[in-house]
């Protein structure tokens, strides 16, 4: 972009213009694509809750633990591209001792303790978790650059209600799947998860599996170990049995060395498609359980009848939620026809209205991308987008002279075979098309190998319902977007993945019911 | 309840005793009539005077669960789960007052009074686990034969009278209160008669609880004079017979059906025998279903 940092960026056709978005009015009284004409006093929440260590070792067996391995790499604040804390890289010993703790702990006390004994540790961890849900929240936002409001009232909150919700399991296996009386813990799974919610993904895969009396070695992302090292100390302070909950750290290929080790029975991986299956091919052969949450593209479809303002709220949320970094964004806007130009015009005005910065500000509503690499890919994606003759528009916002960030982004005239339509972003970048019918929107929506989710828009509930039987997706929002819930299953059709996190089919995948599947 | 001591010479220090009440709304009133009797230990013991609760405190306790009824239904299912695990915690903080007086009511060792205890803390802790699953056990998607999405639910019946059992005092007691309350349901609780006493310290552990003041109430009293009034009471939706008196049990039937009560009965059997201590039999979801309504919503489905 050749453009000044505080100016709109429309760009149709090649060719370049600068600073209006779109004829419509503007339902602000404003110009479109002008940024608010008052400021927000900078709000930032004090990071002095959390008590950084400059070292953190491996979680095995109870106890912190330096790598066999003798390697570190350091995590960084994204947002500032700041050092945070130095982190064991864990070697393929440590892998070993883990995996050698974890069946210990299965053997020894955890699949023998009684489920009304395993309840009362789970909900520890879960009232702990709230307990510390402000020092959960800061750091999270530290390692992650998510907002703050979003880590304080999304991730923290729903990791600790998904503790609680499957603390209640522990001790009525016996209810949850009818006709299956004496369902059996499978034993030491091994969990490798992504770095978009470290600790709720953390919590999602945990939760269950400890009720279902599982051991534990739960491997987080490189780019975000620090709240995964802190849920162990949740686990010292709940004083759950050593070896129960181990916690590995190191890069994709030590994930990938766990999930393969023989001695581990149920595998469980949020995170790409294309790691999803090579995890898959690892397993191929052995009697591994496996589930997989993979990749999505998922499309969010308003029909002309929809309660604009809401579906706008709810469609801006689908995809700058997290900076567009879920699985489940809703990167895909398909408007009907007749309400097109009005719906993208009000969208642009509301982009315009985006904090986007520094995620420790509590009025941020766009954080910093992840990574280094995630931002490349993110910054690639968007110029195949104008390279394949897609209209960009980005509102105008200052970003931080360091760390990663990106505008929020939006994207018309765009061919369904385009790449912005077609692979998954993972950032905040919206494609928008558009379709006259509702069977038009049913075959454009499904038309990607994806199936993890997708959004409905229309005050007609028949319609509702019949969209969402046809859908392929494993999640729909009707009027609502990016909802989650621990009684809610969720996970994709497709290439999205198999397997339900959430809700009782979520405590299935780790549970033996003696039936085969 | 401190012992007497047969000297007749006062001890150094006069404990204060508790004065036990009823538990309405949150408060702790004694009853408008004025009256009490005499609690005897197991051994026939003087314990003290509890609450000869009346028909107008059994009305004012049903008036006050009836306020307190959609506030409490209205809660998010996960809230009302934290609401009873918090009665744990507090329990689990006053647990030595409950083993005294369970132990002086049913005569027990203080062992075997604290596994009592014990097992009361675990069942609201159980049924504070049921409190967003029940649905899911219950609830259906149902495939009928039409373009319809037709869906059944569990809801609260309202209030629901509960007739304690006599002779397991705390146990029992929790055993079938925390599934009437875990529904969504407000609740009058008549304790035991004979052996009253852990019901008022509970009272008193719900009220510092976050349990809504008036979803549970409990009263103190004599049977015959209670149960009638509860089981002909046109404003209480349903009614726990579990510590009704065989003898009483044909006419409290009768009285129920004018207002059409659900009634829920112990399993056939000598229910002053029932083992409280078997998790398999004493701890049921269908206890919480036994006070559930089942809704059916039907929408068409077509663009």
């Amino acid at each position: 972009m050749t453009t000044r940092k505080d100016q709109a960026v429309t760009r149709r056709g090649g060719s370049d213009t600068v600073g209006r978005g779109t004829d419509s009015p503007s339902s602000w009284g404003l110009g479109d694509g002008q940024a608010i004409p008052w400021e927000y006093a900078p709000a930032p929440e004090s990071r002095d809750i959390v008590q950084l260590q400059a070292r953190y070792g491996l979680f095995i067996g109870g106890k912190e633990v330096a790598p066999k391995s003798e390697q570190w790499f350091t995590t960084i604040d994204p947002s500032t591209e700041e050092p945070l804390a130095e982190i064991a890289r864990a070697g393929l010993e440590d892998v070993e001792s883990a995996v050698t703790a974890a069946r210990r702990a299965f053997r020894r006390s955890w699949g023998e303790l009684p489920g009304r004994e395993r309840a009362k540790y789970l909900f520890r961890i879960a009232r702990i978790l709230q307990e510390r849900s402000r020092e959960f929240a800061v750091l999270e936002t530290l390692n992650g650059g998510k907002p703050i409001k979003e880590s304080r009232d999304v991730d923290v909150p729903l990791a600790a209600a998904h503790f609680w919700y499957y603390a209640g399991w522990a001790d009525k296996l016996e209810y949850a799947f009818p006709g299956r009386p004496n369902p059996k813990p499978l034993g030491v799974a091994a969990q490798v998860i992504p770095w978009n919610f470290p600790l709720l993904i953390l919590a999602w895969k945990i939760a269950p599996a400890l009720a279902a009396g599982n051991t534990i070695i739960l491997k987080p992302a490189s780019s975000t170990p620090l709240t995964a090292l802190l849920f162990a100390d949740v686990c010292r302070q709940a004083d759950l049995p050593a070896g129960v909950v181990n916690i590995i750290t190191g890069p994709g290929e030590i994930g990938l060395a766990l999930v393969s080790h023989p001695d581990i029975d149920k595998v469980a991986f949020t995170g790409s498609t294309v790691v999803g299956k090579t995890i898959g091919r690892a397993l191929a052969g052995s009697d591994k359980a496996l589930t997989l949450e993979l990749g999505g593209k998922a499309a969010n479809i308003v029909f002309d009848d929809a309660a604009l303002d809401q579906a706008i709220e709810g469609v801006v949320n689908g995809i700058f939620f997290n900076q567009g970094e879920v699985c489940c964004a809703g990167s895909r806007l398909f408007v009907q026809e007749s309400i097109a130009d009005e719906f993208i015009g009000r969208l642009k005005d509301r982009l315009s209205t985006l904090r986007v910065g520094d995620p420790m500000d509590k009025n941020t509503d766009v954080g910093a991308i992840n990574n280094a690499a995630q931002l490349a890919k993110i910054e690639e994606l968007v110029e195949a987008g104008i390279a394949e003759g897609a209209d960009i528009y980005q509102p105008a916002c200052e970003l931080p002279a360091r760390g990663f960030f990106v505008r929020p982004t939006l994207f018309t005239n765009v061919a369904q075979s385009s790449r912005i339509a077609q692979e998954e972003i993972f950032g905040p970048v919206l494609s928008v098309l558009t379709f006259r019918t509702p069977d038009e929107a049913i075959e454009k929506a499904n038309n990607t190998a994806y199936g993890l989710s997708a959004g409905v828009w229309t005050e007609k509930g028949s319609r509702i319902l019949a969209m969402t039987k046809r859908l392929r997706a494993g999640v729909v929002w009707a009027n609502t977007f990016n909802r989650f819930d621990p009684t809610s299953p969720f996970g994709g059709y497709k290439e999205s993945g198999y397997g339900r996190e959430g809700g009782v089919p979520g405590l299935l995948a780790y549970l033996d019911t003696g039936e085969g599947h | 309840m401190a012992a007497r001591d047969p000297s007749g010479v006062a001890p150094a220090r006069i404990p204060v005793r508790k004065t036990y009440k009823l538990y309405v709304g949150g408060q702790f009133p004694r009853s408008e009539s004025g009256r009490s009797y005499v609690v005897r230990a197991a051994d026939g013991t003087p314990l003290a005077n509890a609450v000869r609760g009346s028909r107008k405190d059994l009305r004012d306790a049903v008036r006050t669960a009836r306020g307190a009824f959609p506030g409490w239904d209205a809660k998010t299912a996960m809230n009302r789960g934290q609401v009873l695990y918090r009665v744990a915690e507090l329990m689990e903080g006053r647990r030595e007052q409950s083993e005294a007086e369970v132990a002086a009511a049913e005569g027990l060792s203080i062992e075997a009074a604290r596994e009592q205890v014990d097992r009361s803390i675990d069942r609201w802790v159980w049924y504070a686990g049921w409190a967003d699953k029940i649905t899911q056990l219950l609830g259906t998607v149902n495939p009928v034969g039409a373009s319809y999405f037709d869906f059944s639910f569990p809801e609260a019946t309202g209030v629901v009278g509960v007739v304690a059992p006599e002779s397991s005092s705390l146990l029992g007691l929790v055993s079938r209160l925390a599934p009437a309350v875990v529904g969504g349901n407000a609740v009058v609780v008549l304790a035991s008669e004979g052996r009253p006493l852990p019901a008022v310290t509970l009272s008193e552990v719900l009220a510092t609880s976050d349990v809504p003041p008036g979803v549970i109430n409990i009263l103190t009293g004599w049977r015959r004079e209670l149960v009638p009034i509860l089981a002909g009471h046109m404003d209480v939706n349903a009614i726990d017979a579990w510590g009704v008196p065989f003898e009483m049990r044909q006419a409290l039937e009768e009285s129920a059906v004018e207002n059409i009560k659900r009634v829920a009965r112990p399993p056939r059997g000598d229910v002053e025998r029932f083992d409280w201590l078997d998790d398999a039999r004493a701890q049921r979801p269908e206890w919480i279903a036994a006070f559930l309504e089942t809704k059916t919503v039907w929408h068409p489905i077509g663009v």
